[in-house]
Formats: structure tokens, C-alpha cells, sequence
């Protein structure tokens, strides 16, 4: 077996690197546990998260939509109600992947399934478990948000070659979420208080715009409901799906960059509260 | 026993605590493991043990004190600390989303081991561990005792140079407890150092150089198994039983007899250095015992001497 250790392979010498308490370079060792995970156990649950916002454009896009007929683009031009939704339920979805993937599942393995405490008894430290946890999180958004344009393609819903870059958009949506999502899940102790979570995406994914226009509300809501994140990807994947870019079309991109250096600082300041107690 | 060891420590800690909101779970203990020891960690449940072991982890931050593994605070040098520790943590973390092979490769994978040294490594740790015909399987289908060898063997992959085992054999029948214990000899010969606690003293005077003897997280006793014995209990013990009603009534007349009188429900225990001369002492005095044994004391006398025979929790 091993070789006769010496007084001399006991004495480590300490890296001098930054992060070197929390990080081994080594994220894609938990990316590629994660991969053999989803292969062996879980494609039946990445399948069914598919299936919801399709499950959404057919209910409300077709069914409601027979009602409602068309409505006023983000570029003034009518679009049928369908089109008018689907890239909302796109962003919707990139939402509540990426805040389910960095909340509940991350409680979930820290406390109940001890995935985490396995890992981090390793070479890893908490940013490595972060970062492979994210990119997993993002790489699931990705190949649902092109599952979902290609349904978009399929009812006729896309105009332009554009509207590809939904796709791309949706994974900076979802980054967003998951690093803002991890960090606050440094918070949570309990079962209830996970549930908070939802008490704050359920209504923002029902008044962000997202099924009617942000004008039927007074002046003050909506500034209330612009300074929430799901707007900003709504309205973002919206004009992209028409190829309709304004200024704000800007805002809406920074307000993600943003979100994510700051949810990647508070999710880092966090990991020693996150994983290490 | 084995020759003591020389060298600059390789665990150091002086006055670790760890304080929660509400108690000590550790505090403020200090002790030097040498490079090649088989340290052991003793106490009841609640003691600190687990917790020491977190810390020497760097998994879990202390509230004071010093802490150096391999010369490197494992708060400040995590990843690299660990690098060279293998863990057996008190309660089996398996993955259970993997088969039991990818268990040992995709751990390996975490120190940044290539597959090359994995796969060969990975079979090897099956066999020792009983479970080549498992490989396949999955981890919710083994029994507890599999499980627990799964996770030891998980816990070499790295070729460890210290290896921290929190109740190892907890849940292993005899045979697979002896193989372990087998297996922790051959490691503690090529020089790997053992830290472990255990609730078996059987387990603690086979495997352990020197032991620390904690309650409330604090440390009692430490030393070799062989001087806890004799600093904190006579060479032998006497155990007389009475019958139930009488032992705690017969005790007063036992007086005097030996070092050191224990009145038990079940039993009298008298400590003495000549357990024989005890007991005919106490036919002299026209007692007659139901039964009476004569035995060496061991450390499970110490243990209980020192942290006392009350239940914690």
C-alpha cells in the first residue's frame, strides 16, 4: 500500500494564493458528479422541469389567447397573445430553475442528504462546491430555455433568427438567481424559513409584467415591480424575441451583471456560514 | 507496543474551543499527536470528540484557541490540509445518487486524482473492503455494516497521511471489525498517523498509542491505555454480586476492603491490587456471595471512573 511515510512528507508547505481556505480550482471535479448524478438518477425530474412552462404557453398562450386574440408588441407591432407570453414564461422558468437548483436543492444536500459535508472533507473548499453547483444549475437552464425556444419554433412563435439569443440571455437571467439564491440560503435554518422563498417568487412571477403590460398598473407599482429582477429578464427576453432593442434594452442586461457580482460577493462572504459551521 | 514516536507534532492544538450559541461543545483542550501515532479521542456522547475532529477537518471554525495540522492552520489552509486526511465521519455520508465504484472515483476526483490512479486504486479499496461483487450496485441497497466499509475504503482513496475514524467500527459485526482493525495496523506501520474515538475500550486499548479521555469537552485523563489504568484504577477488580436487594446493604460491611468500594444495582465492585486477597477477605468477614470474579481492570473502569455512569443524554 502506501510507502513508508517520513517525518519529512508531514510537513506541508501553505499556499500563498487568495481564496486558498475556500477554493482548490478543482469546481469541475462537483460538475462532473453532478453530470453522473443526473445521468444515473434524476432525468426524469430534469424532464418534467422542461415540461412546465411548455405546459404554460399551451394553457394560457393558446387557450387564453383564443380570448384575448393579439396584443401590442414591445416594438408597437400587434403579436399574437402567445408570442406576447412565451418569453416571459422563458424567463419565469430560467427563474425558478435557478432559484429552486440554488435554494431548496443546496438546503437540501447541506442538511439532509450530507452531500456537501462528504465533499468538503476533500481537497475542495465551499467556492469549488459553489461554483460546480451553479455551473450545473446554469447548464440545466440552458438546455431548457433551448428546449423551450424550440417549441417557440415549432408553434410558429419565433420571427426572427434573433430570438435565438434568448437562450444565452436566459442562462444570464438564471446566474443571477442561482448566485443571489445560494447566498441567501446561507441564511436559512429551518424548513420555514426556506418557505419564505416562495412567498417572494410566486408573486413576482405573477405580476412582473408577465402575462399583460406593465401600464395597467398606477405610477408607484410600477416602479415597485421595475426595481424587481424578474422584470428586467421579461422584458429583456422580450424584446429579443422581436428583435426590438431600445436603451433599455441595456438596463435590463446590467441589471443582471450586477446582480451577479453582487450575489457571487454575498454567496462567497457567505460559504464559511454556508458549509463550514 | 509500538515504538513511541519522535518528531515535531503533527496535530497541535492548544486551548481549542468551540462555543455555540447555548453551550461548550469544546473547551479550551490541548494536545500534541506525533507523526505516526494512533492518538484516540474517549467520552461519553456530547463530549467534543466529534467536533475536535471537525475542527482538525477544518469543516467546522473554532472559537478560540490554536489548531495546526501538518503545520497548517486547517481554517486558513482547508483544501491543502485535507488533501493528505482521510475522514471516516461517525455517520456514513455516501452518495447515495451514485453506484458504489463511482462512490470511490468521484471522490478521488475531488483531490484532483486522475482516473488513471483512480480506477486501478478504486478496485483495489473494493476488495478490501468486501464489496467487488457490489461495484455495481446501489449505495441504498447495501446493508449498514457494507456501508460502513464503503465509507472506510472511501476514506484511503487519497493514500492519506492522517486518518480521523469518529466510531469507525460502530455497526460492524466482529469479523469486519477485526479485518479493520487489521487493516489501521498496517496503515499505523507505513507510518500513517490514527486519530480516532471510539465508545469500545476493547477497540481503544488495541489500536491506541495514547488516548485523551474527554467529557464536556474538556479533557480528564491522557496517556498510554496501560498508564490511565494505573494512574486512575488498581491492577485488578473484584466483582461480587449479592443478588439485587442485598448489594447496596451488604456494601456497608464491606468496608475497608481493597482501594476503593463501588456499590452497583446489579453488582459490588471492589478495586484492590490483589483481587484473590480482596475476596478472601470478604468470606472472612462471613459474606457469601452469589457469584465473584476476579478480573484485570481495564480501561472501561477508567472510562467510567472519570466521566462517570450516568447517562448524558
Amino acid at each position: 500500500m502506501t510507502a513508508q511515510l517520513t517525518a519529512a512528507d508531514y510537513a506541508l508547505e501553505g499556499s500563498k494564493k487568495p481564496l486558498a481556505a475556500l477554493y482548490s480550482r478543482n469546481a469541475k471535479a462537483v460538475i462532473a458528479r453532478g453530470l453522473l448524478a443526473t445521468r444515473s438518477n434524476n432525468w426524469l425530474v430534469m424532464v418534467s422541469g422542461f415540461f412546465e412552462p411548455v405546459l404554460y404557453l399551451l394553457s394560457m398562450g393558446v387557450g387564453l389567447g383564443a380570448l384575448v386574440g393579439s396584443v401590442e408588441g414591445p416594438d408597437g407591432q400587434p403579436i399574437s397573445y402567445a408570442a406576447y407570453i412565451a418569453p416571459a414564461l422563458l424567463a419565469v422558468s430560467a427563474m425558478n430553475g435557478a432559484v429552486y437548483d440554488s435554494t431548496w436543492n443546496v438546503f437540501f444536500r447541506m442538511n439532509f442528504a450530507k452531500l456537501y459535508q462528504g465533499m468538503l472533507y476533500t481537497s475542495l473548499g465551499p467556492l469549488d462546491v459553489a461554483i460546480g453547483e451553479i455551473f450545473l444549475a446554469l447548464l440545466r437552464g440552458a438546455m431548457y430555455a433551448t428546449g423551450f425556444t424550440a417549441v417557440m419554433g415549432l408553434m410558429g412563435l419565433l420571427t426572427t433568427p434573433v430570438a435565438l439569443l434568448m437562450v444565452p440571455a436566459s442562462v444570464v437571467i438564471a446566474f443571477g438567481f442561482a448566485s443571489f439564491g445560494m447566498g441567501i440560503t446561507s441564511f436559512m435554518k429551518t424548513f420555514q424559513q426556506m418557505e419564505w422563498i416562495n412567498f417572494v417568487m410566486l408573486p413576482m412571477f405573477l405580476f412582473s409584467a408577465t402575462f399583460y403590460p406593465l401600464s395597467v398598473y398606477p405610477q408607484g407599482i410600477q416602479w415597485f415591480i421595475q426595481a424587481l429582477p424578474l422584470w428586467h429578464g421579461v422584458e429583456l427576453l422580450r424584446q429579443i424575441s422581436v428583435a426590438s432593442f431600445t436603451p433599455a434594452t441595456i438596463v435590463h442586461v446590467c441589471y443582471f451583471l450586477g446582480m451577479i457580482a453582487v450575489g457571487m460577493l454575498l454567496t462567497t462572504l457567505r460559504l464559511r456560514k454556508l458549509f463550514l459551521k | 507496543m509500538p515504538t513511541p514516536p519522535t518528531g515535531p507534532p503533527v496535530i497541535s492544538a492548544h486551548r481549542l474551543s468551540k462555543h455555540y450559541a447555548d453551550f461548550k461543545a469544546v473547551d479550551g483542550i490541548s494536545f500534541d499527536v506525533p507523526a505516526g501515532e494512533s492518538f484516540g479521542l474517549l467520552g461519553p456522547n456530547g463530549a467534543g470528540k466529534s467536533t475536535t475532529m471537525r475542527m482538525i477537518g477544518g469543516v467546522s471554525q473554532r472559537t478560540s484557541g490554536q489548531l495546526t495540522i501538518m503545520g497548517l492552520d486547517p481554517q486558513e489552509h482547508g483544501p491543502e490540509v485535507r488533501a493528505h486526511l482521510g475522514v471516516v465521519p461517525q455517520q456514513d455520508n455516501l452518495d447515495e445518487e451514485l453506484r458504489v465504484r463511482d462512490n470511490l472515483l468521484v471522490y478521488g476526483r475531488y483531490f484532483g486524482l486522475p482516473m488513471s490512479y483512480l480506477k486501478p486504486k478504486a478496485d483495489e479499496l473494493l476488495e478490501f473492503a468486501q464489496l467487488t461483487e457490489k461495484a455495481g450496485a446501489r449505495v441504498d441497497a447495501l446493508s449498514g455494516g457494507m456501508k460502513r466499509r464503503l465509507t472506510i475504503a472511501r476514506s484511503l482513496i487519497n493514500e492519506p497521511k492522517i486518518l480521523l475514524l469518529d466510531e469507525p467500527t460502530t455497526g460492524l459485526d466482529p469479523q469486519a471489525r477485526h479485518i479493520l482493525w487489521d487493516r489501521l495496523f498496517r496503515l499505523k506501520e507505513s507510518g500513517v498517523t490514527l486519530v480516532l474515538t471510539t465508545h469500545y475500550m476493547d477497540e481503544a486499548e488495541q489500536l491506541c498509542d495514547r488516548l485523551v479521555v474527554v467529557d464536556k469537552g474538556r479533557i480528564m485523563a491522557e496517556g498510554s491505555p496501560a498508564q490511565l489504568i494505573r494512574e486512575h484504577s488498581t491492577r485488578e477488580v473484584l466483582e461480587l454480586r449479592f443478588g439485587s436487594e442485598r448489594n447496596t446493604t451488604v456494601a456497608g460491611e464491606l468496608q475497608g476492603i481493597g482501594e476503593r468500594l463501588e456499590p452497583l444495582p446489579d453488582r459490588v465492585l471492589i478495586y484492590a491490587n490483589d483481587g484473590e486477597a480482596a475476596l478472601e477477605q470478604v468470606v472472612s468477614r462471613g459474606l457469601r456471595p452469589v457469584t465473584s470474579l476476579v478480573r484485570r481492570s481495564s480501561l472501561e473502569d477508567v472510562f467510567l471512573r472519570l466521566t462517570g455512569r450516568s447517562l448524558v443524554d
